[in-house]
């Protein structure tokens, strides 16, 4: 096997992963506050696909331009969606959280497949089909400039949450929820926030990568899943975790598809998601609580 | 008369009527419900779709043909296994008399064990999984190639478009999907290669992979490393242009990809979706003779039902599903009765000779399979699967190797 063939397949896996991990890294930022498990999630990447596949439709938009608008809608959703839905459940059992989401995830699906039938959809832009020559290296431009995108908002959300007021007072929402309102933080309001901001996130991860792989409606549980395997193995609630899981999981999935089986390579990221769960349940950049 | 006595008489004639030769005369003229499950959505949706419009089509065709008269009970698998079961079961309680379907070899497989548990015929109109029929089962008929029979008729093709073309290639490699229908193929090209000593080439690498995967990059960066001379390619549709695309990207351009008897490359969505990329894909599969009475016929009927559409896009899907059904409406007029049994026996007695697709009349053999189907080389030429071969059939010269697709 030669070195530069090993070479293309790490750093395909390595901008696939960064994509993933910006789509896992909203569940993990919604999940570090609210304390809600959203498993609707990879539905609702699914349906930031279709928004960006019927904005290329019909106002030829490039997704990397439909990020904007994309995310600013989902933004309103998911804010709406926390403020109206999923708040009054919050101070009840886990397993009515969970029937809830589930609930709009089945919602989600039969939707999609109402409005845009079972046809697998994407878009057609020519640069998709380019790639760029780095001496031996083969670099798939669709999937180079999505990754760039994955690390450019993936460092906003990052710096929003460090340096602004707002985001400090998320966090503090997340680490001491009784401090916080004690203080006189809104955290319904903060709540409804984090779960927009973490929609806002999973959009721009479905604008890229619908770049990277064609839409249908029944993609999104899979999507969930792997989203769960991802911040499970970089750790529920950290952010850097979830952008390191990304990253460990495309990246195992390719060396394991060209160095064992290809159609073995999902087999990886479980086989990694029971390693990390016997020997450091936390995640690898997780909190031991 | 008073009333009991009334009651007595209305019970006594309703008896006699139920259990009289002339209310079986009225069952026996009752029109033929036929279960139609094919995989609507999921991932194989696209081709479940286009076997429907063979199955649409046929109850008018058929009405005209043969005076019968028939009702789709249309069912969904949904791509999946265990919903082809349960949809079955579920037609079969709601009164079908004959199955048809499902496009794949898995959902055949559970449909089958339904379809012998209650005694009901099941006519499969695509799925190659030669174990179906080896099963010893009463009610399950195929009107299709198995797998053996595509990869040796398929193989055949190959060894003439290499003759045709005055090429020469030495190595190929191998990629299929790894479903059952994949590894039943896979298992009869690794069998049946070998003994065909006219070809010229030797499979360096058998690359497997799941028929849903989203990305196969690594698949064709792998195939891509064995420098072979061209894709010998077992595919679905939507894997079939995931992989096309990835060929580009990663510039891999062989001498050809040429599917040896699979689905994908041949289909609408594969020229909607790829345009010129899907130009010169070559795929050698049981097809329809052109010049069949009958085929202009369902031609017909099919540009009426799909105004905007080309049968040429669908002619496998449509002319197996129309076959299928054809051979339920058949069988049921010659025994008059919906009686499973009395179906199943009229059903292994068929005899059609005016048909749709190429090779031999339709005729069941003790295992309920249809042998001497023919297979033709379609090469995607103009944004359209073409008879390239064999000669007699053949509408176009084949093009291979295939030029740089840029330049196509």
């Amino acid at each position: 096997m030669q070195l530069d063939q090993v070479a293309n397949v790490v750093i395909a896996g390595l901008l696939t992963g960064l994509v993933y991990g910006l789509m896992a890294l909203g569940l993990s930022v919604i999940f570090g506050v609210v304390r809600v498990v959203n498993f609707a999630h990879g539905e609702m990447m699914t349906i930031a696909m279709y928004a960006a596949v019927v904005l290329y439709a019909a106002f030829e938009l490039d997704p990397f331009l439909a990020v904007v608008p994309v995310a600013i809608a989902f933004f309103i959703f998911g804010y709406a969606m926390q403020a109206g839905l999923i708040n009054p459940f919050i101070t009840r059992p886990e397993h009515s959280q969970f029937m809830l989401l589930v609930a709009v995830a089945i919602i989600m699906v039969n939707a999609l497949l109402v409005i845009f039938g079972p046809a697998a959809r994407n878009v057609q832009l020519d640069y998709l089909l380019e790639s760029i020559e780095a001496g031996p290296l083969l670099i798939d431009r669709g999937k180079l400039y999505a990754a760039l995108v994955a690390v450019a908002a993936a460092t906003a959300f990052f710096a929003f949450f460090k340096f602004t007021l707002m985001g400090k007072a998320i966090r503090a929402c997340a680490d001491n929820n009784l401090g916080a309102r004690v203080v006189g933080l809104n955290v319904k309001h903060l709540y409804a926030l984090t779960f927009g901001l973490g929609s806002a996130c999973v959009a721009v991860a479905g604008c890229m990568m619908i770049l990277l792989v064609d839409v249908t409606p029944v993609l999104g549980p899979a999507y969930t899943l792997l989203a769960f395997v991802i911040v499970i193995v970089g750790g529920l609630g950290s952010m850097g975790g979830a952008l390191l899981g990304g990253v460990l999981i495309g990246v195992s999935e390719a060396l394991a598809g060209l160095l064992i089986a290809p159609s073995a390579k999902s087999m990886f990221s479980f086989a990694l998601l029971i390693l990390v769960l016997l020997f450091r349940p936390q995640g690898l950049l997780g909190k031991r609580t | 008369m008073n009333r009991r006595h009334f009651n007595k008489a209305i019970a006594a004639a309703g008896v006699a009527a139920a259990f009289s030769p002339f209310g079986i005369v009225r069952a026996q003229a009752a029109r033929l419900k036929v279960g139609v499950l094919l995989p609507r959505s999921g991932f194989m949706g696209f081709i479940g779709q286009s076997n429907q419009k063979g199955a649409d089509l046929a109850p008018g065709v058929i009405r005209e043909m043969l005076g019968v008269d028939i009702e789709l009970m249309n069912a969904d698998t949904e791509t999946s296994v265990d919903t082809a079961r349960t949809r079955a079961e579920r037609l079969i309680q709601e009164g079908a008399h004959v199955l048809v379907g499902p496009f794949d070899s898995g959902a055949a497989a559970a449909i089958a064990q339904v379809a012998e548990q209650r005694g009901v015929p099941f006519i499969i109109n695509i799925a190659a999984a030669p174990q179906i029929t080896e099963q010893g089962y009463k009610f399950v008929f195929r009107n299709f190639q198995t797998a053996p029979d595509i990869v040796r008729n398929g193989l055949s093709l190959i060894g003439d478009l290499f003759r045709a073309t005055n090429t020469v290639p030495r190595t190929a490699v191998f990629m299929h999907v790894n479903d059952t229908f994949g590894q039943a193929m896979a298992k009869g090209i690794g069998a049946i290669l070998p003994t065909q000593t006219q070809l010229p080439f030797k499979i360096v690498e058998t690359i497997s992979y799941d028929p849903a995967a989203k990305d196969l990059t690594v698949e064709v960066g792998k195939a891509k490393s064995t420098n072979a001379d061209f894709l010998l390619l077992v595919c679905r549709l939507n894997d079939a242009i995931i992989l096309r695309r990835e060929m580009v990207k990663q510039r891999w351009n062989p001498m050809g990809v040429v599917g040896p008897g699979s689905p994908g490359m041949y289909e609408e969505q594969f020229f909607k979706t790829l345009g010129k990329l899907s130009e010169h894909c070559i795929s050698n599969v049981p097809w329809y003779n052109a010049n069949a009475e009958l085929t202009k016929v369902v031609e017909k009927a099919f540009l009426k039902q799909n105004p905007k559409d080309r049968l040429a896009y669908h002619g496998l899907n449509v002319g197996f599903t129309f076959e299928a059904i054809l051979i339920a409406a058949d069988a049921f007029k010659r025994a008059r009765s919906t009686d499973p049994k009395t179906l199943a026996e009229a059903i292994r007695q068929t005899n059609i000779t005016s048909k749709m697709m190429l090779g031999a009349p339709i005729k069941f053999n003790a295992k309920g399979q249809v042998e001497g189907i023919g297979s033709a080389c379609l090469q995607n030429l103009n944004l359209t699967p073409t008879v390239v071969l064999p000669t007699s059939a053949a509408t176009a010269k084949p093009v291979f190797p295939w030029p740089d697709y840029k330049k196509a």
